[in-house]
């Protein structure tokens, strides 16, 4: 059987998530024997373009070319997967959405004029067909791993799309917002991370986006009980998955 | 023939998305042009009305390469404005993290990025495939040792959840070091070898008198904090940056380019660094620039692979000599109070010094944030290099040329989401 073709694509993104590829220290050159690398110009110089079995996006959609390329890739592509939190809800530069784009351009470039951007960040799934999303900011290496091995053999990766709060009670940690009140957005976010953050006393953050049907308002009313100020529950849900529909409706109730 | 324009619409092996154009008319090049298209995310936009604990937090996603930085710049500066000094065994810990990151970057970039520029391949898993495959091994097992002390103190390598403004939110028991240090003590024999490996490659003769520019601390090799000099004579204290440099916007870029106010170019940098504060390396990471022939007032550009793989091997012995020098602190951060103020303050990311400034309001939210990276500073040293050095080959192949501008430019190891917040080559010959 032939090796299937990987392509690797950026769009608006810090470069974190495919970054984690280069990052399997000691899965990469088994996983560059098992895929047949065609396109990852962080990786490699050599651009063969053409037919991808696998296409892996990073990043969201900020410029017209981006929106343009994405349907390139699109039609190219049999297999089309977002990694992380901007190819899959838009990322940290979906703040702009709603917010005043040339307002923005102004507060960081002195010729705005020089500047092509969209109004706004929208995730790949905006714009195409995805077949895959993993989630994170950044994606968590194991599962980029399940995600590889499971797309190799043609079976659906497993990402278990329940809360953080199982994972943190499986890791045995006590529970932040119980025992100090500190604001954790732990019971609505998507697992993935192994609950990293309440193991370092601090309160989850969401960087996995919104879990399978997330309770948010109970979680907000919890956070209110606990002092948090709609300012302060508004920011919680406006992060890195700010454009995650469920965490944009939350945090637009409490504006 | 003598009118043509050698450009890379997509430069591969850089973070980010960068493209270069050199123009030449009548023999002669007459244009360089390093483009940044990296679209533009306006993190100093959206970072107004932010609270100041998110700005390690949201700043960290600018690159997904040096995040340490970008939290170690923040949170310095938030202290500044906030009044508060973070001393002692959080100090530590802080340089032990940010060693682990320019292990992690400086290998990522040496091995798998430039090294193949040297050695004739498209990658370095080409590279691997084609003879090379225990030099990639080693570097890949040397990386991950960066790697894992970004995750021991910072909970994970990409995006770190453990720095926040004052200090930690929670910090390691003396006892919990002991993998960490038997897995360094391996890895500063790889990093040897690793000096030796990038040594070995032959290097382009060529040179420039750069303003090098870095950190300056009297007791400690530049990463943390200290003034800011030249090897030009600049010697000023990080708050006086404004006065002293300035961002252009110039057309074909979305990253503002740095110069200095008499709007001359510089350098920041590894090479800066070695060349500034040599004397302050670890005695093994001076014995290995010895011993390799690296000069410590190099100018040659194309050696800054082996001058971040002695920074690699100095940041294996200082995350050492901090591991056994620490004792847990009594808090894992300072605590204070938010209040109104203006804070700046310099690091050293892996490619060069990062500056932030934040202005904040009483209730501790930012009112303005203002950052300038590495590859912002670089981009016109970058283009004044392509104009030095590829004069003498433009007789040869479109390609060869191609391959020397490309190899020049990841000299800078530039991050371009960093700087636009990178690479097209573009050779215009009429």
């Amino acid at each position: 059987m032939a090796k299937p073709r990987l392509g690797v694509f950026k769009f608006s993104s810090c470069d974190g998530c495919q970054l984690s590829l280069l990052d399997c220290e000691d899965e990469l050159l088994a996983v560059a024997g098992a895929i047949d690398i065609a396109y990852f110009p962080e990786a490699t110089r050599s651009d063969d373009v053409g037919h991808y079995d696998i296409a892996f996006i990073e990043g969201s959609v900020t410029t017209p070319h981006e929106a343009e390329m994405i349907q390139d890739i699109r039609a190219r592509s049999t297999a089309l997967i977002t990694l992380g939190a901007c190819a899959t809800s838009g990322g940290i530069q979906a703040l702009k959405n709603g917010a005043d784009t040339a307002a923005f351009i102004d507060a960081v470039y002195a010729h705005p004029e020089y500047i092509d951007t969209l109004d706004t960040a929208t995730p790949i799934s905006d714009h195409v067909t995805v077949d895959f999303e993993l989630r994170g900011c950044p994606i968590s290496k194991r599962d980029l791993i399940e995600l590889v091995a499971a797309t190799v053999v043609g079976r659906t990766p497993q990402t278990p799309s329940h809360a953080a709060c199982i994972e943190c009670k499986l890791a045995g940690h006590v529970c932040v917002m119980v025992s100090q009140g500190t604001p954790c957005l732990g019971p609505v976010t998507h697992a993935g991370c192994g609950a990293l953050c309440p193991g370092y006393a601090r309160g989850c953050y969401g960087c996995f986006g919104p879990k399978e049907t997330p309770n948010t308002a109970a979680l907000a009313a919890q956070l209110a009980n606990h002092g948090a100020d709609n300012r302060q529950i508004a920011r919680l849900f406006s992060t890195f998955n700010t454009n995650a529909p469920e965490f944009r409706k939350e945090a637009e109730k409490h504006e | 023939m003598n009118d043509k324009v050698i450009k890379v619409d997509m430069l591969a092996r850089v973070e980010g998305e960068g493209a270069f154009k050199v123009v030449v008319r009548d023999g002669e090049i007459v244009g360089t042009e390093f483009r940044i298209f990296e679209p533009p995310r306006f993190f100093e936009a959206f970072l107004q009305g932010r609270d100041h604990m998110e700005a390690p937090d949201i700043t960290a996603r600018i690159c997904g390469i040096c995040p340490v930085a970008y939290q170690m710049s923040s949170v310095h500066a938030m202290e500044m404005a906030l009044g508060i000094t973070v001393d002692g065994p959080l100090r530590d810990l802080r340089r032990l993290l940010y060693c682990g990151e320019w292990i992690e970057s400086h290998i990522l970039h040496a091995a798998m990025l430039h090294a193949p520029d040297f050695l004739g391949y498209a990658g370095a898993i080409e590279m691997a495939n084609d003879g090379h495959g225990d030099a990639v091994k080693l570097a890949l097992e040397y990386k991950k040792a960066g790697n894992a002390i970004v995750t021991f103190v910072g909970g994970r390598e990409i995006h770190p959840i453990n720095v926040r403004v004052g200090g930690f939110y929670k910090v390691p028991r003396k006892t919990d070091f002991a993998p960490l240090r038997e897995q360094l003590l391996k890895a500063r024999d790889l990093a040897e070898k690793f000096v030796d490996w990038t040594a070995s490659f032959t290097f382009p003769d060529k040179e420039r008198d750069y303003t090098m520019v870095s950190l300056s601390h009297p007791d400690e090799y530049p990463m943390n904090e200290g003034r800011v000099v030249s090897s030009k004579g600049l010697d000023i204290d990080v708050t006086d940056w404004p006065a002293h440099f300035r961002e252009e916007h110039v057309a074909h870029s979305n990253a503002l380019q740095g110069f200095m106010v008499d709007g001359s170019s510089y350098l920041c940098g590894p090479v800066p660094r070695f060349n500034n504060a040599y004397d302050l390396l670890s005695d093994r990471a001076k014995a290995a620039a010895e011993r390799v022939g690296l000069p410590r007032d190099n100018r040659n550009p194309y050696r800054s692979i082996t001058v971040r793989a002695i920074e690699g091997l100095y940041a294996v012995d200082e995350a050492l000599r901090i591991i056994d020098a620490y004792e847990e602190p009594d808090a894992p951060f300072v605590a204070y109070e938010p209040r109104a103020g203006v804070g700046m303050a310099a690091t050293e990311a892996p490619r060069g010094l990062l500056f932030h400034r934040y202005e904040l309001n009483d209730d501790g939210s930012i009112k303005t944030a203002l950052i300038v990276p590495p590859t912002s500073q670089n981009q016109p040293s970058i283009e004044e290099d392509l104009q030095s050095f590829i004069g003498d080959i433009l007789d040869q192949p479109d390609e060869d040329i191609l391959l020397l501008c490309e190899q020049t430019i990841r000299n800078y190891d530039p991050c371009i989401s960093c700087a636009t917040h990178f690479l097209e080559l573009d050779i215009d010959r009429g």
